[in-house]
């Protein structure tokens, strides 16, 4: 049950918050942090209740019935790798309500009514075990978060808004007909029709099948990763997305696409995942560079930074189909640190812009003098980014690329070429914002509140890096399912 | 006559005897809410009368008429819609208190048409429904006389169905001629041979034309848009669902019965009318600044998508297409319900409220309408969460199933055009606009609007109550027979 408390709490604070705003303006706000709390509590729970580090694989489940016509039923369960995405679905919540605490102005109820509920349609994401919910859900986030970039962006906002739901649904529709065809090829060798997990775990498909079933998942997850050539919507949807909207993008829906991955197209199809692998892996060094040069040639700071997401997203792609467990593990500590760092950025980025009213690093500079609290803490995120030893990203880029070696050294060496990228843009943008010849005017510093949320997204980063085995104890049952299953059956 | 066939008869002698009752009501005393409320009691009559004949059905009654659960079922969604449309009516006509009651004498006949025609098993009661239904939609249409538009569509719509029924007359008669029978099964008898009998395969195929012109298939579309358009909004509501879900529920019953799937050139020529109709359908609406013509081009799409399913569908079980159909269509009236609901209720018979600007900025000043039009156009657009999504699903499970791969892409294709005028909508609505301006909406539009809204989520979230209905499977199954259940699905083609 407390599975679907998770859901159901944002999806309920959703609800109260739409009302609330007539009555105060900011008794919205209050109401989705005190959703988020009680949410953070159920995660809290969780942890709590498996201890430091999982025996099982998965720790919680509830199975109901929903549409026996077609095999469909409520299936939601978590294992140690929902459990840490659906904690950074719930803390990064709680970031994107904050920085838009004092950018959204007008109609909040409505606004934290779309945050809430995007929310919970990423939780039932990472938890639903049945594929028709997972589509569900999958559908359902795009909607609140269509109408978060729609309403409340910037000056070019109809468009980034459509040119995301497109992309992402024309996908998704992709990935519906990919789960029929399973479904119905499974039926037609056992005569059951499921859209179980489990029960489809167990499909045994010619190669040929296998192959155009994995391309279709592939197609969806890699739209919502992004890795090139699937990428265009993202830069439009995170630059003109307001900073709330960017920081669950960015931390979140992308990590949607990466979780795709690897809780179902490498386990459900371990042979053709391992055929298509060395496609898949190039693509992502291919992302790697690619992005990070497109980031290096940006003026928008927010563009920018949703390149490098690109760019960092590719080293999770090169990890999850490099498929021994170093690089399994690396792809998700990637997924959480880049979760982090990237929405942190983007909550920057939104800071700068709601105080100087653009975007544009070249009518920036000198940022540092006037603004201490900022600068210091922008490096220390473009550090972080950059893969910093001691810090999350670096632990998940290094995992990644010790275990993609073994797989490909050709393309990991090509791949590793981005951590020289990386310092590049991310020096270049201290430099051009913060540094340089002073602007003459007064921006206000960081105050106490976003203090107090970049302070916790440091701690959490350098947590990360120092203590990751903390992370990994959690994902170890998890990764050795996958390297089980492509040892059995990738042969 | 037997009890029985009584019984079977009810649904249609309460309905006849409520148009009969309004007709005298208003000959006595003219007053728009007595007649409203006695059309309302008709319908709600003759839908109380369905569980009866469902239980002496299926009857054969004559031979004109079939009443079985299929029909029944379509019954009930059409006299829900017809329903709906009433308390449309009554909001949208509020201020011409003296003159329009004949409106409901209309409504009343045209669904009685509808119903004949989901009920009909021969020929003639084919040919007698569909032009109750259509003669009595001629004076709906144009039922705004004092404008110029809603005249002109009446024109229109008379012309055009004039020629589809000469089109669907002369049919039947080269059907006639070959087969000497009229009775569906007696064609269906003959069927085995239909190949080798050119004159009765080109009267199916005009039949099919007449049909094609009711549903607006392309390339017999052309009509559709001015005639949407210009009708008054509760109008063009009713048009969009009870007539073409008629035909279309009678489409199904009419070409399964004779067999035309034997026909492969049959099931070729629907596949190739679903994919331009899907094609030119989206395509067209990307261009409209009118919602009333933007809604006619994607009800033109979703016509197709509803041949894709009859096709993919019938290549792989009876009962499925017929579940299928059913379901497809039970969405489709419930969400053009929803949506040219909303359009009729911020218009009025003073001014048709339908271009896009008009729409800037609803979200605030009427947040609730808004939302109801927002659900009803994601659930034409198959987004979860509302019931158009399950009949996509459909849609795309058979074709998956029985391998259409061009049918398939097709769909793909134009939901992915259809999004983005869908969204389009939704963007002029969540358009900065002052909330001070506030509409305010008739209790009746509010009613049949919520109630609307409110099957569209319900039925998207929770859809076994309605599968079941479509399937005619009075009993939800449970859990157990889960396995037994799943064996109605049959195998794909290979």
């Amino acid at each position: 049950m407390i599975l679907l408390w998770l859901i159901l709490v944002p999806l309920i604070g959703g609800l109260l918050s739409l009302p609330a705003g007539r009555w105060r303006d900011d008794a919205p706000r209050w109401l989705a942090l005190a959703a988020l709390a009680v949410d953070a509590a159920l995660v809290l729970s969780l942890f709590a209740d498996t201890g430091a580090a999982p025996k099982t694989a998965w720790l919680a489940q509830i199975d109901w019935a929903w549409i026996p016509r077609f095999g469909i039923r409520f299936h939601l369960a978590l294992d140690g790798l929902s459990l840490l995405l659906v904690a950074l679905t719930v803390f990064l919540g709680f970031a994107a309500v904050l920085c838009s605490w004092t950018e959204i102005r007008e109609r909040q109820g409505f606004f934290h009514f779309n945050l809430l509920w995007t929310l919970a349609g990423v939780i039932g994401v990472f938890l639903a075990l049945d594929l028709f919910l997972f589509f569900f859900f999958w559908e359902v986030m795009l909607i609140p978060m269509y109408l978060l970039i729609g309403i409340w962006g910037h000056e070019n906002r109809a468009y980034a808004a459509m040119k995301f739901f497109i992309f992402t649904q024309v996908s998704g529709l992709l990935m519906l007909i990919a789960i029929l065809g399973l479904v119905f090829l499974h039926y037609q060798t056992t005569r059951t029709l499921s859209f179980d997990y489990f029960e489809l775990l167990e499909a045994d498909l010619y190669p040929g099948a296998a192959r155009w079933i994995m391309l279709g998942f592939f197609v969806a997850f890699t739209v919502k990763l992004p890795a090139i050539p699937f990428h265009t919507w993202l830069p439009d949807a995170h630059t003109q997305a307001p900073t709330g909207g960017s920081v669950l993008l960015a931390g979140v829906l992308l990590k949607t696409g990466a979780y795709g991955l690897l809780r179902f197209v490498i386990p459900l199809f371990p042979g053709a995942a391992q055929d298509f692998a060395p496609f898949a892996m190039a693509l992502g060094a291919v992302s790697i560079l690619y992005a990070a040069k497109l980031a290096f040639a940006q003026t928008d700071l927010k563009r920018l930074i949703a390149y490098t997401s690109v760019s960092h997203m590719g080293f999770v792609l090169l990890g999850a189909f490099a498929g021994n467990a170093q690089a399994l593990q690396g792809a998700v500590m990637t997924m959480l640190a880049h979760g982090v760092s990237a929405a942190a950025l983007f909550m920057v980025a939104g800071a700068l812009q709601e105080r100087l009213h653009t975007r544009d690093m070249d009518k920036m500079g000198g940022l540092w003098a006037l603004a201490p609290r900022i600068g210091a803490i922008t490096l220390f995120f473009s550090v972080a980014a950059l893969g910093m030893p001691g810090l999350g990203n670096f632990v998940g880029e290094f995992l990644v690329l010790l275990g993609s070696f073994r797989v490909d050294a050709a393309i990991t060496a090509f791949a590793a070429l981005g951590l020289i990228l990386a310092p590049v843009y991310a020096l270049y943008v201290m430099q051009r914002a913060f540094h340089g010849p002073a602007s003459p005017r007064e921006i206000r510093d960081f105050g106490l509140r976003e203090m107090g949320v970049m302070l916790f997204l440091i701690a959490a980063t350098t947590w990360m890096g120092l203590h990751p085995q903390s992370m990994l104890a959690y994902t170890d049952a998890t990764v050795n399912g996958l390297t089980r299953t492509l040892a059995q059956r990738g042969t | 006559m037997t009890a029985d066939a009584f019984t079977a008869l009810l649904p249609f002698i309460v309905l006849s005897a409520a148009a009969v009752a309004v007709m005298l009501a208003i000959a006595i005393r003219r007053s728009f809410r007595l007649i409203f409320w006695l059309t309302v009691g008709g319908l709600l009559a003759s839908l109380s009368t369905l569980p009866h004949a469902l239980s002496v059905a299926p009857l054969r009654v004559t031979d004109l008429l079939l009443v079985d659960a299929y029909g029944l079922f379509f019954h009930a969604l059409l006299l829900l819609a017809a329903l709906a449309v009433a308390l449309l009516c009554l909001a949208y006509f509020r201020r011409r208190e003296n003159e329009n009651e004949e409106i409901f004498v209309l409504l009343l006949t045209s669904t009685l048409g509808a119903l004949l025609l989901v009920s009909s098993a021969h020929l003639a009661m084919f040919f007698l429904g569909l032009e109750v239904l259509t003669i009595s939609l001629f004076p709906m249409i144009a039922y705004s006389v004092r404008a110029s538009r809603p005249l002109e569509a009446g024109i229109k719509y008379l012309m055009l169905s004039g020629l589809a029924s000469s089109f669907l007359m002369f049919g039947m008669a080269l059907v006639y001629g070959d087969l000497g029978v009229l009775s569906f099964e007696q064609i269906g008898a003959s069927g085995a041979e239909l190949e080798q009998k050119p004159l009765a395969l080109a009267g199916l195929f005009l039949i099919l034309a007449a049909i094609g012109f009711k549903l607006s298939l392309v390339p017999f579309h052309l009509w559709t848009p001015d005639v949407y358009q210009g009708a008054p909004a509760p109008v063009t509501a009713f048009l969009a669902t009870v007539s073409k879900a008629s035909v279309f529920a009678l489409l199904l019953r009419f070409f399964t019965t004779v067999h035309a799937e034997r026909s492969e050139t049959f099931l070729c020529v629907l596949g190739l009318l679903a994919v331009v109709s899907i094609l030119a359908g989206n395509l067209l609406a990307l261009l409209q600044d009118s919602l009333k013509r933007l809604l006619a081009y994607s009800s033109i799409a979703h016509m197709g998508y509803l041949l894709v399913g009859f096709v993919a569908a019938g290549l792989l079980r009876r009962d499925l297409q017929a579940e299928t159909i059913a379901f497809y269509l039970a969405a489709y009236t419930l969400t053009s319900l929803a949506a040219f609901g909303a359009i009729s209720a911020i218009s009025d018979d003073a001014r048709e409220s339908d271009r896009l600007s008009d729409y800037a900025g609803l979200f605030w000043r009427s947040p609730w309408l808004a939302a109801v039009l927002t659900l009803s156009l994601l659930s034409l657009a198959g987004i979860p969460l509302t019931v158009g999504f399950v009949g996509k699903f459909y849609v795309f499970a058979a074709g998956v199933q029985a391998e259409t791969w061009p049918l398939v892409a097709t769909v793909v294709v134009g939901s992915g055009i259809g999004i983005y005028y869908y969204l389009r909508v939704v963007l002029a609505m969540i358009q900065p606009a002052d909330a001070g301006h506030r509409l305010a909406l008739h209790p009746a539009a509010r009613t049949a609007l919520a109630v609307t809204a409110l099957l569209v989520l319900a039925a998207g979230l929770f859809p076994q109550p309605l599968i079941d209905a479509a399937a005619n499977t009075p009993h939800s199954p449970t859990t157990a027979d889960n396995q037994h259940r799943a064996a109605a699905l049959p195998a794909a083609g290979r």
